[in-house]
């Protein structure tokens, strides 16, 4: 079965029907596009598969366990990452900590280890501490790690966002359009960054408007329009795909 | 060694502000100066709320007056005609009660001030989690709203019932025996010792917050406060920590009323008055919201110069008064304020300006 199902997935709006009944799976191991016009959907599916706003309808499956009605931390802990369309970093906290706070489910010193400092939570907090780290080098952020999140480039800032959502070590990543308001230098890096990320193991779910870089790196593409799923395919079919060509550049 | 430093110049500050008031003849300012270190020890755990996890609270005179009204009421209740009751001896049978005679020579039978002290603390974790579970889902103004709700609730009731003494409050409340022979009075005799406790506790009270701070769930807390989305993503549990965060610090506030409560020897209304709360808030505001030494810092100076009545009747108003510069001028705090980096900014801007008109 799919690492990712979901099944008549419905989301309604007031009269808006932002979801309307998208069914679709992500095998293991492959990295999947989600695309559309602004205002398809695609935001809104992703709110619904990490659980930020419930669905009125239809089934989210992950690993075999239905998440649907599972709050997003709960999910979270399950293994499925996320990042953010607009970046939210933690303000006030150094890129490290920022990327120690992907790292919570992945320990476990509550309030009362905490305030006492007892041996086995320093122990925690240097093992945290150098797994950070580790992941931050693998992106070329280490000279940054002291440095507050919200103070580097914006490209940097994705590039920790990513490193966050990598520290929680998911089988499954959702990436909000990773390559909003990069040049095209940077959205090639980014590229190779889903490519290595999926070498690694996970699969990956993307929603992006660069068609260049989806059809580069993903196996699979959806479409989505006024919230129904209107093709799926491997992306060189997509590209041929009369209905998606006509929602793209009209009739 | 650069986490002791703080703590190692503020016991040094503590001792060396007891050798001043020995040597000058100032010791009555001791009185004033144990008054603010559990005042103190309320405002930091405040700081953690509103400036780490990023939840305010207008009720935290109201966990203070929990702590302090039942220790006393506790205290001081005489259940000598109940003695036949099968859960007054019960309680006796368990060592939870002391006899003692009162100043006319009757027999007093009262619950112990340990057992009294940590029944008042576990009920202000009870009722902070209790009403930590609804309001903590509100945000901002809202939650300000409800938490002053709840301190106004808890003023009113001490006013109004005749357990906990209506307008007088309760007085003659016994000193709170400690281990090594210690206890917490206002007696004369034992001003230094008390002035020892009283920042004793409020050290360790600190230590343990900083340590909070500096953790995972420290980390979790700011990151609640800076992006509860992406928190929450991340697999925080935002609603469990931060109705975690806000017991701690309501079981702050309550410790701080039960020492003071014992000190003063009485508690009266006034210190579960709105004016407390917003004077609480105040001060972490002065302080700089996440800064827990400027909370301690300024929570010691304002509370002392306000014990010692250097602002006079209009007390309250000053607080008010602070309130509102702070929020116009230093919302991060007056130790954010550095003059020479607000000139050269300012400077900076003139400059600017001038070359781009």
């Amino acid at each position: 079965m799919a690492l990712l199902e979901l099944r008549g997935l419905h989301k309604r709006f007031g009269g808006l029907h932002a979801v309307n009944d998208v069914s679709f799976g992500v095998e293991r191991g492959l990295i999947k596009a989600v695309i559309g016009p602004n205002g398809a959907g695609k935001t809104t599916l992703f709110n619904l598969i990490t659980g930020t706003v419930p669905a009125s309808g239809g089934q989210v499956l992950f690993a075999e366990s239905d998440i649907s009605r599972k709050k997003p931390h709960q999910i979270a802990s399950l293994g499925l990452a996320r990042t953010f369309q607009n970046i939210k970093l933690f303000s006030d906290m150094s890129v490290l900590e920022n990327v120690m706070v992907g790292l919570h489910v992945r320990s476990r010193t509550g309030f009362i280890g905490s305030m006492l400092r007892m041996p086995a939570g320093r122990r925690e907090e240097r093992r945290l501490r150098v797994q950070a780290l580790q992941l931050l080098d693998r992106l070329g952020l280490s000279d940054f790690a002291d440095c507050e999140a919200t103070s580097l480039a914006f490209g940097q800032q994705r590039a920790v966002e990513l490193a966050r959502a990598m520290a929680l070590q998911p089988s499954l990543l959702l990436l909000d359009e990773p390559a909003a308001g990069l040049n095209i230098y940077e959205t090639a890096e980014v590229g190779r960054l889903i490519s290595s990320i999926r070498e690694q193991g996970v699969t990956v779910l993307l929603v992006e408007h660069d068609m260049s870089l989806v059809m580069d790196i993903s196996d699979e593409v959806v479409v989505l329009s006024f919230g129904k799923k209107i093709a799926e395919d491997v992306p060189q079919s997509i590209q041929q795909n009369d209905e998606v060509i006509r929602v793209y550049l009209g009739e | 060694m650069r986490r002791l430093l703080p703590i190692c110049l503020l016991i040094g500050a503590v001792v060396a502000v007891q050798l001043v008031t020995e040597v000058s003849d100032t010791r009555y300012y001791l009185t004033q100066l144990t008054m603010a270190a559990y005042y103190c020890l309320l405002i930091i755990g405040l700081s953690v709320l509103m400036g780490y996890a990023g939840q305010i609270s207008l009720g935290h005179a109201g966990f203070f007056a929990i702590g302090g009204y039942l220790s006393a009421a506790l205290t001081t209740h005489n259940l000598i005609e109940y003695n036949q009751a099968g859960l007054v001896q019960a309680l006796q049978q368990l060592g939870l009660l002391v006899s003692t005679q009162d100043i006319y020579g009757s027999s007093l039978l009262v619950v112990a001030p340990w057992a009294a002290a940590l029944a008042a603390v576990c009920a202000a974790a009870l009722i902070a989690w209790l009403l930590g579970i609804p309001v903590l889902k509100l945000k901002g103004h809202y939650l300000a709203m409800a938490t002053l709700g709840f301190g106004i609730i808890v003023y009113r009731v001490a006013l109004a019932s005749s357990y906990f003494g209506e307008a007088d409050g309760i007085s003659e409340v016994p000193p709170f025996q400690l281990p090594f022979g210690l206890a917490v009075s206002g007696d004369f005799s034992a001003r230094v010792e008390n002035y020892y406790i009283a920042w004793g506790v409020l050290i360790i009270g600190l230590i343990l917050l900083r340590n909070l701070i500096d953790s995972r769930v420290g980390r979790a807390l700011r990151a609640i406060h800076a992006a509860p989305e992406a928190a929450e993503a991340m697999g925080v549990d935002t609603a469990r920590f931060k109705l975690k965060v806000f017991v701690i610090s309501a079981v702050y506030a309550a410790v701080a009323g039960v020492f003071l409560t014992h000190y003063n020897g009485g508690i009266g209304p006034s210190e579960a008055g709105v004016m407390k709360s917003v004077r609480y808030v105040a001060i972490v505001a002065v302080g700089g919201m996440a800064n827990l030494n400027g909370a301690l810092l300024m929570g010691v100076v304002l509370s002392f110069m306000s014990l010692r009545g250097v602002f006079g009747t209009y007390d309250d108003a000053v607080f008010g008064l602070i309130l509102i510069v702070i929020m116009l001028f230093a919302p991060k705090g007056v130790l954010s304020l550095n003059p020479l980096a607000r000139v050269r900014a300012t400077i900076g801007r003139r400059r600017l300006s001038r070359e781009g008109g």
